[in-house]
């Protein structure tokens, strides 16, 4: 094969690839948007406050200890030297689950039947509420997070590839982040996992009932109130996942928050109410967005490119298909 | 009277009490553009811990500047621009000096700041050009700018190929804007001087996302990476490099680049990059014994005290140290402590920092000495490469300070000084 082939292929791959991690995010605020008609803002904040959670059960910092060392003149700092990652995870569940619960309890409960926007603006604000809060309880350093899952290029793959080049020309063999091939297998089980639970479970049929018609599941005995915090909570899971995956990559700190913009383009493409589509507008973005930096990036001369590419490509798709991939159709009756 | 109109009358009077507060003690007034908030916080943070136990210690062991104490009034900028501006005009003021801590807002605030007669700093960053003196009569920039860096790169890279490195490629990777766009000009003319070629390959804010950049950089094959990142891009970058197995030790970022946020994400992976700096890593000074005495042991230390010897607290310590030293030469000139921002600026352009007066200032060896002059606001040029030891997770100075090219990088500064001036109608000075 011709070295232009292969790297073509790479950037396909990687591109599909990068595409699965802004699945991750989106997959979030799709869940919430169904089940609620809430765009919850918050998603990139619920990624970073998830991963912040995660890395101070590992390493047993005290919450607030900053807060509290300044007030009472303390020293405490850590509960722990250490805590394996399984049970750090297990702890940071049960903590969004609460989050969950606490922000149904406090927000959503007092905006039942309030106009769409209103819910987005409060969630607007739950956003900064939540990135200050884990600021206060965590700090602002950058974080290391490690929960063993593996991460750089994979040397296998390369060893196996390098051999496909024609005779004679200059090739390296092919590149995949290895972190990137997990985040695709967890993405896959996530999905399944979500499809599962919402067709053979009866609480995942209640939460469908919500999705489709909340005055309809009201009539018929399902509290709307537990549905939201399951839907959050579940949420607030795939945000801790989407953390894990982006936190591994660049360790935790708060730009990590801002990768709820890497979802929106997904889901303008996907819809806001399709979990297929998620994953689908993921790998279309994160496929278009890397073509377009190597590839009319290189034939311009220009760079930086592939952050401004992925809105254009969703506002074509907007202009033709405004429901989105697989989003509902928008039909108006007069 | 109702409640309401009690607590109005109270808050009144405190926001009175306050003001008044603030205008009694405010002896020299040195405004902290900080961001302790946002996506640049893991890089703002230490460096505003470093500004803020500096001051405190002199105003707790000398009483403040010649008897007159510091005050220090931070105004959050998130690192953002127009942000950054509001800060300048909420706190111009009777202003000593200005730090902006950004390229961005540098660039805002000169043509403002001068217009004002206020001074300011930018230490080893925002215009390059305003190292002359003769056209940027407020703006500071020693000990050396982006220029010097570049160019300071560019040398390091020579002695490693013995002087010749025509052919070879040398990618830039840059965060998006006018900070990261600033080595360009000159790594474009120093590329026509050696003959290497020049990959330019931005990054756009706040650079989670580089995937793309780095599959470039895997298909090309730069035998050098020359990076002016800040946040997030250089903990990536410095990761990526590592998960395509670039060579570390051809990694080298500039001095904003180099801290320890930037390269413990990538643990092991990291091993071997470069950075250059101008001051030196570690807490093992005379000025931080005395902000262990002054500061910390007595609980008051900015932050928890965690960054205590990094390096972007240490340069925080740097910063603050030329910025006081300079409120001492504009008072020794001025035959008075209570200065006034013109004297302030005066003071600035009459510091001099040699060995000696380091040492007397507890900086004994912490970074290569300088002297400003009417004519050059950019002090001496000087910086060193330092490498990251994953193992031992510290940087080691691996070279002398070294001088940049000035052939190449004062014809730069004396091109696009003087374009300055005929555009805003300077007449030069310092004849």
């Amino acid at each position: 094969m011709s070295v232009e082939l292969l790297n073509f292929i790479e950037t396909v791959i990687n591109g599909l690839m990068s595409g699965i991690m802004y699945s991750l995010v989106a997959l979030g605020f799709v869940l919430i948007f169904k089940a609620s008609g809430v765009f919850n803002f918050a998603q990139g904040v619920f990624a970073l406050f998830a991963a912040l959670t995660l890395v101070g059960f590992q390493t047993g910092q005290v919450p607030f200890s900053h807060l509290i060392n300044e007030l009472f003149g303390t020293n405490f700092h850590n509960w722990y030297p250490s805590l394996h990652s399984f049970f750090a995870i297990i702890l940071t569940i049960i903590t969004m689950i609460v989050l969950a619960w606490l922000i149904e309890k406090l927000v959503l409960k007092h905006l039942v039947n309030q106009e769409p926007i209103i819910l987005f603006m409060a969630t607007i604000g739950l956003a900064f509420v939540l990135e200050g809060v884990g600021d206060l309880m965590w700090g602002s350093d950058v974080k290391v997070l490690d929960v063993g899952i593996p991460s750089g290029g994979s040397v296998w793959l390369e060893n196996t590839t390098i051999g496909w080049a024609s005779e004679g020309s200059e090739y390296y063999g092919m590149y995949i982040d290895v972190l990137n091939v997990w985040a695709t297998i967890i993405a896959v089980i996530l999905v399944t996992a979500l499809a599962l639970f919402s067709q053979y479970t009866k609480t995942g049929r209640a939460l469908r009932a919500v999705a489709d018609d909340h005055q309809a599941a009201l009539s018929v005995g399902i509290s709307l109130r537990s549905i939201w915090v399951l839907v959050w909570a579940i949420s607030g899971f795939i945000a801790m996942v989407a953390g894990i995956m982006w936190g591994t990559e660049s360790g935790v700190q708060f730009s990590l928050s801002l990768i709820a913009l890497k979802a929106l383009p997904v889901l303008i493409l996907g819809g806001f109410t399709s979990i297929p589509g998620a994953i689908i507008g993921g790998l279309l973005i994160g496929l278009g967005e890397k073509l377009a930096e190597i590839y009319i990036g290189g034939l311009l001369d220009i760079g930086a490119i592939e952050n401004w590419f992925a809105y254009f490509m969703a506002l074509v798709f907007l202009l033709f298909r405004p429901q989105g991939l697989f989003g509902d159709k928008i039909i108006e009756r007069v | 009277m109702g409640l309401k109109k009690m607590l109005v009358g109270l808050l009144g009077s405190v926001i009175a009490i306050g003001g008044f507060l603030e205008v009694a003690t405010a002896d020299l007034k040195f405004p902290m553009l900080v961001y302790r908030t946002g996506a640049y916080a893991p890089n703002g943070i230490p460096n505003a811990d470093g500004f803020v136990d500096y001051y405190k210690m002199i105003n707790a062991r000398d009483g403040g500047i010649g008897g007159e104490k510091i005050v220090f009034p931070e105004c959050e900028t998130g690192y953002k621009t127009q942000v950054g501006v509001e800060c300048y005009e909420k706190h111009k003021e009777n202003a000593m000096v200005f730090q902006p801590m950004s390229t961005g807002i540098t660039y805002q605030l000169i043509p403002k700041a001068s217009a004002d007669g206020v001074t300011v700093y930018s230490t080893g960053y925002g215009r390059t050009s305003a190292k002359n003196g003769k056209v940027f009569k407020w703006i500071f920039n020693a000990p050396a700018t982006y220029w010097d860096g570049a160019s300071i790169a560019v040398r390091h890279i020579l002695k490693q190929n013995m002087g010749n490195i025509k052919g070879k490629k040398i990618a830039l990777v840059y965060h998006n804007s006018a900070y990261g766009k600033e080595p360009i000009r000159t790594l474009q003319v120093l590329a026509k001087k050696h003959g290497y070629k020049l990959m330019l390959l931005p990054v756009d804010h706040p650079g989670q996302e580089q995937k793309a950049t780095w599959l470039k950089i895997r298909k090309q094959r730069p035998n050098y990476v020359l990076m002016w990142g800040w946040g997030v891009m250089n903990q990536v970058a410095i990761k990526q490099a590592s998960s395509i197995k670039f060579p570390m030790e051809n990694f080298i970022g500039i001095w904003w680049s180099g801290s320890e946020n930037d390269v413990m994400p990538a643990g092991a992976g990291a091993h071997g990059y470069k950075a250059l700096t101008f001051n030196a890593p570690g807490d093992d000074y005379q000025v931080h014994k005395d902000i262990k005495k002054y500061v910390h042991d007595k609980g008051q230390a900015s932050g928890d005290g965690s960054h205590f010897g990094t390096v972007l607290y240490n340069r925080g310590l740097f910063q603050a140290m030329v910025q006081v030293e300079a409120a001492r030469v504009a008072q020794k000139i001025h035959g008075t402590s209570k200065i006034t921002p013109a004297m302030y600026r005066d003071g600035m352009e009459n510091v001099d920092l040699n060995a000696k007066r380091m040492e007397e200032l507890g900086f004994k060896n912490f970074a290569p000495p300088f002297k400003n002059t009417c004519e050059n606001h950019g002090g001496s040029g000087l910086a060193a490469v330092q490498q990251w030891d994953a193992k031992a997770k510290k940087w080691n100075m691996i070279t002398e300070y070294m001088y940049g090219d000035s052939e190449v990088v004062d014809k730069l500064i004396a091109e696009d000084s003087t374009k300055y001036a005929k555009e805003q109608k300077i007449a030069m000075r310092c004849n």
